[in-house]
C-alpha cells in the first residue's frame, strides 16, 4: 500500500505497509464531518450571503447571514479542536438561532416558504445529530468509565517512606548568617 | 511488525510497517520488551507539538534486548543485553555531552536545520517526538532502531525487572531532575504542580532528597491518592485555592521551591478565567500554550525561591508574569531532562531498594490495544495513570 509518509523516512526507518483500527471512534469522525461542514457553510455564508438569501427569499439581510457565517466558522474550528463538545454544543445554539430566523422568514409572502421550510427540516436534522454526537462524546470521553480505585499503598518506597526520607539529601556546608 | 502510528490529531494506529535495519555504523536494534506511553506522548496525539508526519512511530519510554549491533559500537554493547533507551538521543562525545547537557547533544538531531530556526539552536534527537528533534522513529513497536546506540543505552542488571527499569527512559529521571534542580535542603517546602507520572516521580525524588515536606497539586482522587502514599500533603483545587492552602501551609511565606509538572496543557476549569482565555487563543493558533499552573507558580512562589519546571512547553506562553518573576527574584531552572546525566545514581537506588518506580503503572496491555489506551489515558478512565505495552 502507497504511503506519502514513506517517501521522507530514512533507509533504516520502518515505512508504514498496512494500517490498524484507529484511536479515532465514530462520534470523533462525525464531529470531524460536522466541523468541516461548519467551514463549508461558514464560508458560503461569508462570502456568498447573496445565494443564501436569493435562494430564502431574504434579501437585504446579508449582513445577518455574514455574521451567521463568521459564528459557523467559530464553531467548526472549535468542533474540529481537541473541544470538539463544546464546538458541537455551539453549534446547537447556532442552529437555533438559525431556526428562529427562518421561522421569521415563513410567511406567505415568502415566495420561497417552501425552500424555507426544507431548509428548517435540514436544520432541524442537523441539531438533532449535532446534539447525538455531543452526547456520544460525552460518555465516551467521560473520566467515570471504568474501574474507580485508589492507589494509598503505592508509596513507591520498598522500606517505606520514613527510611527512604532524605536519603539522598546532599550534606551542605552550614550557611553564614548574613552581618552589617 | 507492530507499531503504534500517528496519523494526525487523535488518530493513533496499530500499524504492520518494515522491520528497523542498521543504517549507520553506530545503530543497534533492539527487540522491545516493554514500552509506555508517557504525558508528553498526548501532546502528540492532540496535534499540539509542531512538525510532527502521518507515518511517524509513537514512542519515547522504551527497554528490551539488543539482537542487532552496528560495527561502530564497539564492543559497548553485545547482543542479548538488556537495555532502557534513554529518550534523548547522545552522541556522548561533543561539548554539551562532555557537559552533561545530554538532551542538548549537537550531533544527534538530523534535522538540526530545523531546530535551529525556531529554538535558535539545535537541541538532541528524540525517539518518537517531532521531526524538530529529528524524526525518530519510537520505541511503542516490536523493534526499535537505537541511533549512536554506543553512547545512548542504559544497561539494566541482572535481577531487575522491566517494570522496575524501564522509566529511567524518562519519568524517573525527569522527576529526579526537576526535584534536583531545586537544590533542595532541609527546611524547604517543595510544591509539584500536576500528579500524572512524573509528577509522581518528582514527589518521591522530593521525599529522597529531604524536603521538610513537599505538597502535590491535582484534581484527580486516584492520582492525589498515590501522591499522598508518596508522603505528600495534597491540594485538590477543585475543592480549594491553592493559594492560599500553601500559604497557610508555609506561615504566608509560600513554598521555596516549585516544580511544574504540568506543563503547557493545564486543566482548563471556569473557576481559572485565565485557563478558558489561554484554550480560546489556542484553538484559534493565536497562543501555544496554556501555562496557569506556571503563572500560580510565580505567584505564590516563596521571594528568593526556585521555579523548576520538567513539564513540556511547546512554543509560545502569554501573560506570564515577568513582573512578579522578576521582583521576587525567582530562579527558573527547565529543560528535557539529561536522562544519562542521572541514571547511574538511580539505577542503583532502585537496586538498594530505596525506590521501586514500577508503583505508577497502573495499566499493563499487550501492544495492539495501544489506541485505546491511548484515549483512556488522556480521559483519566480506568483510574488510569500509567499504561505500560507489551509487544
Amino acid at each position: 500500500m502507497f504511503h506519502f509518509s514513506n517517501l521522507v523516512r530514512s533507509k533504516g526507518d520502518p515505512k508504514i505497509i498496512s494500517t490498524g483500527p484507529s484511536s479515532l471512534t465514530s462520534a470523533d469522525r462525525l464531529a470531524r464531518g460536522l466541523g468541516w461542514f461548519s467551514i463549508a457553510l461558514g464560508t458560503l455564508e461569508l462570502l456568498a450571503p447573496h445565494r443564501v438569501t436569493n435562494a430564502l427569499g431574504m434579501e437585504g439581510r446579508e449582513g445577518l447571514v455574514r455574521a451567521y457565517g463568521l459564528r459557523e466558522l467559530f464553531a467548526g474550528v472549535m468542533t474540529l479542536s481537541v473541544e470538539k463538545r463544546a464546538g458541537l454544543m455551539s453549534r446547537v445554539a447556532g442552529d437555533g438561532l438559525d431556526m428562529v430566523t427562518l421561522a421569521s422568514e415563513l410567511r406567505p409572502s415568502n415566495p420561497r416558504a417552501g425552500t424555507v421550510l426544507a431548509a428548517m427540516v435540514m436544520v432541524g436534522g442537523i441539531t438533532a445529530l449535532d446534539y447525538m454526537c455531543a452526547q456520544d462524546l460525552k460518555a465516551q470521553h467521560d473520566p467515570r468509565r471504568g474501574r474507580k480505585r485508589l492507589y494509598t499503598d503505592r508509596s513507591g518506597f520498598p522500606k517505606g517512606i520514613t527510611a527512604a526520607k532524605g536519603v539522598a539529601a546532599l550534606p551542605r556546608p552550614t550557611r553564614s548568617t548574613a552581618t552589617t | 511488525m507492530k507499531a503504534l502510528v500517528w496519523h494526525g490529531k487523535e488518530d493513533i494506529r496499530c500499524d504492520t510497517v518494515s522491520d528497523p535495519e542498521i543504517e549507520h555504523a553506530r545503530d543497534a536494534i533492539i527487540r522491545v520488551t516493554s514500552c509506555a506511553i508517557c504525558g508528553s506522548d498526548l501532546h502528540l496525539f492532540h496535534n499540539y507539538i509542531p512538525a510532527m508526519m502521518p507515518g511517524d512511530i509513537m514512542g519515547h519510554e522504551t527497554m528490551g534486548e539488543v539482537v542487532e549491533v552496528g560495527s561502530g559500537v564497539n564492543g559497548k554493547l553485545k547482543k542479548g543485553d538488556r537495555i532502557v533507551v534513554p529518550f534523548t538521543i547522545i552522541c556522548g562525545e561533543c561539548e554539551q555531552c562532555k557537559r552533561g547537557n545530554f538532551s542538548v547533544c549537537e550531533t544527534t538531531n538530523r534535522n538540526k536545520h530545523l531546530a535551529e530556526k525556531v529554538f535558535g539552536h539545535t537541541t538532541a534527537g528524540l525517539f518518537g517526538y517531532t521531526h524538530l528533534t529529528g524524526g525518530y522513529p519510537g520505541g511503542q513497536a516490536e523493534y526499535l532502531r537505537v541511533p549512536y546506540a554506543d553512547a545512548t543505552h542504559i544497561k539494566v542488571p541482572d535481577g531487575m525487572t522491566d517494570e522496575q527499569a524501564l522509566f529511567l527512559s524518562d519519568i524517573f529521571p525527569t522527576g529526579w531532575q526537576g526535584a534536583a534542580q531545586c537544590d533542595i535542603e532541609p527546611d524547604d517546602t517543595v510544591a509539584v504542580w500536576g500528579c500524572g507520572p512524573v509528577g509522581q516521580m518528582a514527589i518521591r525524588s522530593a521525599i529522597l532528597l529531604g524536603a521538610k515536606q513537599v505538597v502535590a497539586i491535582d484534581r484527580i482522587p486516584e492520582r492525589l491518592a498515590m501522591a499522598e502514599a508518596g508522603g505528600a500533603i495534597t491540594i485538590n483545587f477543585d475543592k480549594e485555592s491553592v493559594v492560599e492552602r500553601l500559604n497557610e501551609l508555609t506561615d504566608n511565606k509560600g513554598p521555596e521551591k516549585c516544580i511544574d509538572c504540568v506543563g503547557f496543557e493545564s486543566h482548563i476549569s471556569m473557576a481559572q478565567p485565565d485557563s478558558v482565555l489561554d484554550r480560546a487563543k489556542q484553538m484559534f493558533m493565536l497562543e501555544n500554550d496554556r501555562p496557569h499552573a506556571l503563572r500560580e507558580i510565580i505567584y505564590v512562589c516563596r521571594p528568593g525561591g526556585i521555579v523548576s519546571i520538567p513539564g513540556v512547553y511547546s512554543g509560545f506562553s502569554d501573560m506570564v508574569p515577568m513582573g512578579a518573576l522578576m521582583n521576587k527574584g525567582l530562579t527558573i531552572r527547565t529543560g528535557q531532562t539529561h536522562v544519562n546525566r542521572w541514571t547511574d545514581d538511580l539505577k542503583q537506588r532502585i537496586a538498594d531498594g530505596q525506590i521501586d518506580p514500577s508503583f505508577v503503572i497502573t495499566h499493563t496491555v499487550p501492544l495492539s490495544q495501544g489506541p485505546e489506551m491511548y484515549r483512556a489515558f488522556r480521559d483519566k478512565q480506568d483510574s488510569c495513570v500509567k499504561v505500560v505495552l507489551k509487544p
